[in-house]
């Protein structure tokens, strides 16, 4: 009795070790050669494709509710003109990496978790290995690769676009002068901030492929463990990247102080 | 010529459930064998085990001194060269078509020039008599092809076993008995050491020259077709003849009352053993035996009516 219940209360904790022997399997097999270029070319460009369009759609509005917030508080203080700064920051260092890991999780991983779900349950897979040739070397690598790749890119790609959207609200909707947006930007903002956003989608993607390509290789049970395993991968990935996120952030106000002045 | 497989102690178990404890059986080098079992024994997870996609809980089993079942890694890798596997469905590589999929181990194996892969493939690919079919996706063709784009894959690394899980499930009499008369001439022409998956019963009448049946959770019984077809066993009897009464069961086995009840039944009796399937140019395989040799040496009387040239190979009916 006891026992049955030592082990429910311990299977998440099995869990996470698997999943992290995984990713230490997938880093070992990093540096296998031959390196799948090709793979990693067309994974980049699947996930790219995927991720793209609603990434730019989900920074416009991002960027504006941040202007709409941050303005409003703003002006209650009366400090309007540092109101282009804190919106860039907030964009720069949380929602772009949060956004671009949202995306990537959504859209990214539950494209890798079913496509390698779809081939576990088929059985190439196995038979990929009976053949002699290591799945995590030739599948996964290439994928984690791409992810993170993306991820990078798509974290600048929501700077942008919501910079650029707390720009047209902050100065066509909220009254706000061109100006004083931007020079207020260099005010506060700094390298160091870009450098923390695409350390962190580098992190994110990372953790986004390696859960899904996880979840998809250990499906089970047919079309529906495919199923189970997407919808799986999606809420793992979700719950650790807002938990890194939090860290990274902890972490980068420990390390870079403020500018001040 | 094929390599010889060794397997001692096997036990396989999920959780609390067990599949199989303690099989032990050779596979003799460059013969053909079969393994046959109801539904739901556990015969594509031994087929799994002895290539190590699945690890048994204890046990041996020694391919040319390397035990698969618990060798590192990489060795795995190098020793699973040595293999060709058929899958259920074929478990062709969605993405790809038939003749990338059969050059795939070529590619990813071998630093041949595309030319020679290409002479390889088509060789195969003829041989499975599937030529014409190269730009086809898995998904666009019928599941018998698949099968058969899936022994061409297998084939294409020269393996010196070859583990085929079902060859034919899901296929029409005639396909299998093509399918059939394709191992055997495949057999004779590469000699590997070939083990079949199966629970047709038809298939293993004619084709193998080896018989084993899991039941139960063991190994029931493992030697030369004409023991098992001889055999007064009556778990061996009952499946190799497809019959109702006998210790088998709709689910794994009867109870004691069911057995009770049947206890007076008269067995029918043992059908003739038919003559083993030949290679389709008539030259015997380096394996095959004399019909009734096995029966000879060890003094057992076959059914009347055994290795007559035109039986009717109908059972079960």
């Amino acid at each position: 009795m006891s026992n049955a219940v030592a082990s429910r209360v311990l299977a998440p904790v099995g869990t996470a070790g698997k999943l992290f022997a995984f990713g230490l399997d997938v880093g070992r097999s990093l540096f296998k050669r031959p390196f799948q270029t090709r793979e990693f070319i067309q994974q980049a460009w699947f996930i790219a494709s995927v991720t793209i369009v609603p990434t730019a759609l989900v920074a416009i509005p991002f960027g504006a509710v941040i202007a709409l917030q941050v303005g409003g508080l703003i002006k209650q203080f009366g400090a309007q003109s540092f109101t282009g700064s804190a919106s860039v920051l907030a964009v720069v260092r949380e929602a772009g990496p949060i956004a671009t890991s949202l995306l990537i999780a959504g859209a990214g991983g539950s494209a890798i978790a079913a496509d390698l779900g779809a081939r576990k349950i088929r059985e190439e897979l196995d038979a990929m290995m009976v053949l002699g040739i290591d799945p995590i070397q030739r599948l996964v690598v290439p994928r984690v690769l791409a992810c993170m790749l993306v991820a990078v890119f798509l974290n600048g790609l929501v700077s942008v676009v919501g910079v650029m959207g707390g720009y047209f609200f902050n100065v066509v909707l909220q009254d706000g002068t061109p100006g004083a947006y931007l020079a207020s930007f260099t005010a506060l903002a700094q390298l160091p901030d870009l450098w923390q956003g695409m350390a962190k989608a580098l992190v994110f993607g990372l953790i986004a492929a390696i859960v899904a390509c996880y979840k998809g290789m250990n499906a089970g049970g047919g079309p529906k463990g495919v199923g189970d395993a997407v919808n799986e991968s999606v809420v793992i990935t979700f719950m650790l990247l807002f938990v890194v996120n939090f860290v990274m952030s902890a972490i980068y106000f420990q390390l870079v102080p403020p500018k001040t002045g | 010529m094929g390599v010889e497989i060794e397997i001692k102690d096997l036990t396989k178990s999920f959780g609390k459930q067990v599949i199989w404890h303690d099989v032990t059986l050779t596979v003799p080098a460059g013969e053909i064998c079969v393994m046959l079992g109801p539904s739901g024994t556990g015969k594509s997870v031994l087929l799994k085990t002895l290539i190590g996609l699945l690890k048994p809980d204890h046990g041996s089993i020694m391919i040319e001194g390397t035990d698969i079942a618990s060798c590192p890694e990489k060795e795995l890798y190098e020793i699973r060269k040595l293999f060709g596997v058929l899958f259920q469905d074929g478990a062709m590589f969605g993405s790809m078509n038939l003749y990338d999929n059969v050059a795939f181990p070529l590619r990813e194996h071998t630093k041949k020039s595309e030319s020679e892969i290409k002479k390889i493939v088509m060789e195969k690919m003829d041989l499975v008599g599937l030529l014409g079919t190269e730009d086809k996706l898995p998904g666009e063709i019928s599941g018998g092809m698949r099968k058969r784009a899936g022994i061409a894959r297998g084939l294409v690394l020269d393996p010196e076993i070859v583990l085929f899980d079902e060859p034919d499930s899901g296929l029409d009499p005639v396909r299998t008995s093509f399918l059939n008369q394709l191992i055997i001439d495949l057999n004779a022409q590469i000699n590997a050491t070939f083990l079949i998956v199966t629970h047709d019963v038809n298939t293993a009448r004619k084709v193998p020259d080896n018989i084993g049946l899991l039941y139960h959770k063991h190994l029931a019984m493992f030697g030369p077709r004409e023991m098992l077809l001889s055999s007064e066993e009556p778990v061996v009897r009952q499946f190799l003849n497809a019959q109702v009464v006998g210790p088998i069961g709709m689910s794994e086995e009867k109870d004691a009352d069911e057995l009770e009840a049947e206890k007076d039944m008269e067995l029918p009796p043992l059908p003739p053993i038919p003559l083993q399937q030949e290679p389709s140019n008539g030259i015997p395989r380096a394996s095959q035996r004399p019909p009734g040799e096995w029966c000879k040496l060890n003094g057992v009387t076959p059914p009347p009516g055994s290795f007559a040239k035109d039986m009717n190979m109908t059972i079960g009916a």
